[in-house]
């Protein structure tokens, strides 16, 4: 038996996955349309590869991995692309994304796959390559391009933690694909643990899914999979978090802001699994997914559903019931209310439930905080979320970060169990929000000062410029007067003796600042390079202090982070990076002169 | 329509659960009152608690608050008890009726209302109380069986709203010191603690009668812990610091310090340790700084009872600690997940 650690506090919410894992996945049904967002996963957006009116097929790429951290998008059937444009997204935001929109031609007509019969014959890069152009990215929720997360040295990793824990109410799709197809996952689990370098293979499950937590078992056993373990983890809320399933299995607590693998663990959410290996061994990218559908409906069940399937398509297919008041994408613990039911399914919609006023009521009024640390005492990521909710409220955001603002999961724990009906999450995203956008402000401020810096001292140089010049005539008549007294004087006062910042610069174009060789007399032409150079060096200077202020009041932490921040982090380096531009604009004017 | 924003469920627990589990914890402790003293207590119980009420609704319209959801959180009422049974139940009226509302309006509401109040609201009306009126303050009921001349019920009311006794009956006469200022007065005259504890207002550990309240809170205080409404820290640490400071000094010189228990079932040590220091909105809300904070409070309380100049320590001793929360509280933050071991 192994011994399983614990993590702090946890919650036992009402677990109402019964309604939707009695019957087994069901087909989705082809939509009339399906819309694609470009933006699925973390990192940057997919490029649209396709034209309004073209023919795509089934698994083509319709959008291009975009530099580093990115993902492939394809069609998820065979059909006709109608438009690229903003579409309604599943986002809580509601703000429109670009999205392709695939009218499809019903023929299902597959693109060339390029499948492989013995994945241990190729190369880990061309695994990784297969993987990325696959669009294969973490169906956990986090989104995150699982080929970024494949790398490893050898021996650095010991242990695959497996995902299928599940610990969200209501949300059965992982539940229900570990019963029915067992043995991909571990296909799966087997190219990741080779990629990694992983030594054994750690598969985690709620042990309120008895058939599954089987199933793999047998699954496991029937493969010879050796150094392989399903293990029944206790129900409590969050323990499918990935930070709480890799302490309850390996006892180690990966803190905020250190990634997993620098402790020897990796961890994937058994649906990626599986996608790995459909699309390695089969050449099929991740054009579908389970999708649990549940709350206000006649018959919850779990569909395999194209990306892109409407959310009204899909809920309708499991009867959609009269009082449906709107759609939670996810589980009801951290899910978002989605802006509109257009929206089209994407990688990391694990459940659609019908929201209603009888599942979900209204929120209760909300009262003072009376500090009765229920919060605290539930909180996983250990943290004091009365005190966090005080300084956010505040907007004393420099005392929320000193206490671990970043640290926070999100699980709503916290705000589960408030007496005081405090939306505490809720005030934790705002904190976090108001950090990064005074991030990119002061970032547009150190730019703005490094301008005026730049402006400033060029002005000074162009004086000083002026007076020397002066100095200069002035010497030079003062020397043509002493020369006729046959006295002989450099014709400018020795370097190291002056404080003049202009000399205090070396002259042999090394900048090396601050060292100066002695003794050498300077001519104008080469006073005039040096002055250039300093400004060079101030404003390098500048810079290099606004990127070190910068880094200082980094958040401690954006490692463990929901898509939508990763998004608006993404949306705000972005800003950032224009903002160097301008930057770095304003510093190139300067040899103009 | 469900909230915007996840989470979209919640425990079904309330503020006002919480408070009422409270009161109802309190309820063993006031039967065995009404059952050594007599109903007196009901009645002040009674006025306090519409004392409260009225103040509280009083205060949330001047703050323009919304009335209904605050009344309803039960905390005015748990201050309303705390206070009144604190208090001599023989007391005037409107003594019941100062306190209460200045526990209400001025240490609560004034300092921004509910989780807003530094200072325990009821020991903060206690204070008041027995700074102002310390005569009223000390006229407490002799348990039954002891009083020369035993007070009916018509009798405590009518001393109650009008001050009056039958025929010429003086207040002294059916009234005592607690057993807790008897003591001292007794040590102050030269006495030996084991002939004091021999007098008739004494019983097995403590106070006759009182030691029985006591242990009647000491049973509500188990239930709140068994039903996790409050951690054991601070309990636990009250009367652990109580009980080992009462006993080192007790075995220094026992003809001088009273015993362990004695201390732990006399005046308010109970109600203290359970229902006034466990109060969420003025004590600490880490773990480490609950057991520093009732450390403290401990120690106060043997002090001021042993050389203080008041009946009993503990409603001083929680004030002051009151003060040291903001302070317990940012020196004992624990560290975060995973970040334990770290320096
Ligand atoms: S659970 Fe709510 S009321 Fe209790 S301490 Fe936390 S925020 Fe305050
Ligand atoms: S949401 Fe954040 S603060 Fe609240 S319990 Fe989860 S991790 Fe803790």
């Amino acid at each position: 038996m192994r011994t399983l650690y614990q993590f702090h506090g946890g919650i036992h919410p009402p677990t109402d996955k019964t309604q939707s894992n009695q019957k087994p996945i069901a087909q989705s049904a082809l939509p009339a349309k399906l819309v694609i967002p470009l933006h699925q996963h973390v990192g940057n957006s997919a490029k649209a590869v396709v034209e309004t009116g073209e023919r795509a097929l089934k698994g083509q790429i319709i959008g291009r991995p975009e530099g580093h951290l990115s993902s492939a998008v394809h069609a998820p059937t065979s059909g006709t692309v109608a438009a690229i444009d903003l579409q309604p997204v599943a986002h809580p935001s509601g703000i429109p994304d670009l999205c392709i929109t695939l009218i499809p031609d019903g023929l299902d007509e597959w693109a060339l796959r390029d499948a492989c019969e013995d994945w241990r014959a190729l190369s880990h890069t061309d695994l990784r390559h297969r993987l990325r152009n696959a669009g294969v990215v973490g169906l956990g929720g986090a989104v995150f391009p699982s080929d970024m997360k494949l790398y490893a040295h050898k021996h650095k990793i010991t242990t695959l933690v497996l995902n299928g824990a599940e610990c969200e109410p209501y949300i059965t799709c992982d539940d229900l694909l570990m019963r029915e197809r067992a043995a991909e996952i571990l296909q799966g689990a087997e190219i990741m643990r080779a990629l990694l370098y992983a030594d054994e293979v750690l598969i985690g499950i709620e042990d309120n899914k008895p058939e599954a937590i089987n199933a793999m078992k047998a699954a496991v056993a029937a493969g010879g999979h050796a150094r392989m373990e399903v293990i029944a983890v206790p129900t409590i809320y969050p323990g499918g978090g990935a930070k709480q399933l890799i302490r309850v299995l390996t006892g180690i607590e990966v803190a905020a802001g250190v990634r997993s693998t620098d402790l020897g663990v990796q961890c994937f959410n058994v649906g990626t699994a599986y996608s790995a290996w459909r699309a390695i061994r089969h050449g099929e990218p991740l054009i579908s997914r389970i999708v649990t559908v549940t709350g206000n409906v006649d018959h919850p069940q779990n569909f395999e559903t194209l990306i892109g399937t409407p959310v009204a398509e899909l809920v309708a297919q499991a009867g959609a019931l009269p009082g449906t008041t709107g759609y939670i994408m996810g589980g009801p613990m951290m899910g978002v209310l989605l802006p509109s039911d257009q929206a089209g399914v994407i990688k990391s919609t694990n459940c659609i439930i019908a929201a209603s006023d009888k599942l979900f009521p209204p929120p209760k009024p909300v009262l003072p905080c009376i500090r009765c640390t229920r919060c605290a005492d539930v909180c996983p990521a250990e943290l004091q979320p009365q005190e966090l909710y005080w300084f956010a409220r505040a907007k004393n955001l420099t005392k929320a970060e000193d206490y671990h603002l970043f640290d926070c999961i999100e699980c709503g724990a916290c705000s589960y169990v408030c007496p005081s009906n405090i939306p505490l999450v809720q005030y934790y995203r705002f904190a976090k929000s108001e950090i990064w956008a005074q991030q990119a402000g002061k970032k547009a401020a150190d730019a703005a000062r490094e301008r005026h810096e730049f402006r400033e001292s060029r002005m000074e140089r162009e004086k000083r410029e002026k007076a020397e010049k002066l100095a200069a005539k002035e010497k030079a008549a003062l020397a043509a007067a002493k020369e006729k007294a046959a006295v002989a004087h450099s014709p400018l006062p020795n370097p190291d003796k002056t404080t003049s910042h202009s000399t205090k610069l070396p002259n042999d174009g090394s900048q090396v600042a601050g060292y100066l060789p002695k003794g050498e007399g300077t001519n104008e032409s080469l006073r005039e390079l040096q002055v250039d150079d300093t400004i060079q060096l101030k404003i390098q200077a500048a810079i290099d202090h606004a990127k070190a202020q910068a880094a200082a009041i980094k958040p401690k932490n954006t490692g463990q982070l929901t898509p939508q921040q990763q998004a608006e982090i993404a949306e705000i380096e972005a800003r950032r990076a224009r903002i160097r531009e301008i930057a770095k604009d304003a510093t190139e004017e300067q040899p103009s002169k | 329509m469900s909230g915007f924003f996840s989470p979209f469920i919640t425990k079904p627990a309330s503020v006002s659960q919480i408070m009422l589990n409270v009161l109802l914890a309190l309820v063993p402790g006031i039967i065995l009152y009404v059952w050594f003293f007599g109903p007196a207590i009901l009645v002040t119980l009674t006025l306090a608690s519409i004392t409260a009420l009225a103040t509280e609704s009083l205060m949330l319209k001047l703050r323009n608050r919304p009335i209904a959801p605050f009344l309803k959180d039960n905390s005015a009422l748990l201050t309303a008890w705390l206070l009144a049974l604190s208090i001599p139940p023989l007391a005037p009226w409107w003594l019941v009726v100062v306190g209460t509302g200045f526990a209400i309006s001025i240490s609560k509401h004034l300092y921004g209302g509910l989780g807003s109040n530094p200072f325990n609201p009821a020991m903060v009306g206690y204070a008041v109380l027995i700074i102002s009126f310390p005569a009223h303050m000390t006229h407490w009921l002799t348990p039954a069986g002891l009083a020369e001349i035993p007070l009916s019920f018509s009798d405590q009311l009518n001393y109650i709203f009008h001050s009056l006794l039958p025929g010429d009956i003086k207040i002294d006469a059916v009234t005592m010191a607690t057993p807790l200022d008897t003591l001292k007065t007794q040590l102050h005259m030269n006495g030996q603690i084991n002939a004091i504890l021999n007098m008739p207002i004494y019983g097995y550990l403590a106070g006759r009668g009182s030691e029985w309240v006591a242990a009647g809170f000491l049973l509500g205080g188990i239930y709140l812990f068994a039903k996790n409404i409050i951690s054991w820290h601070i309990p636990a640490a009250f009367l652990a610091t109580l009980f080992i400071t009462a006993g080192l000094f007790h075995l220094l010189d026992p003809a001088r310090y009273a015993a362990p228990l004695f201390h732990w079932f006399s005046g308010a040590a109970m109600l203290g340790a359970f229902f006034i220091l466990t109060d969420p909105v003025t004590s600490p809300t880490t773990p480490k700084g609950r057991l520093i904070f009732a450390f403290g409070a401990g120690l106060l309380t043997y002090l001021i009872r042993v050389y203080g100049g008041f009946p009993d320590g503990v409603a001083f001793a929680t004030l002051l600690m009151n003060i040291c929360v903001p302070l317990i509280d940012a020196w004992t933050q624990p560290a975060v997940f995973g970040k334990k071991e770290k320096s």
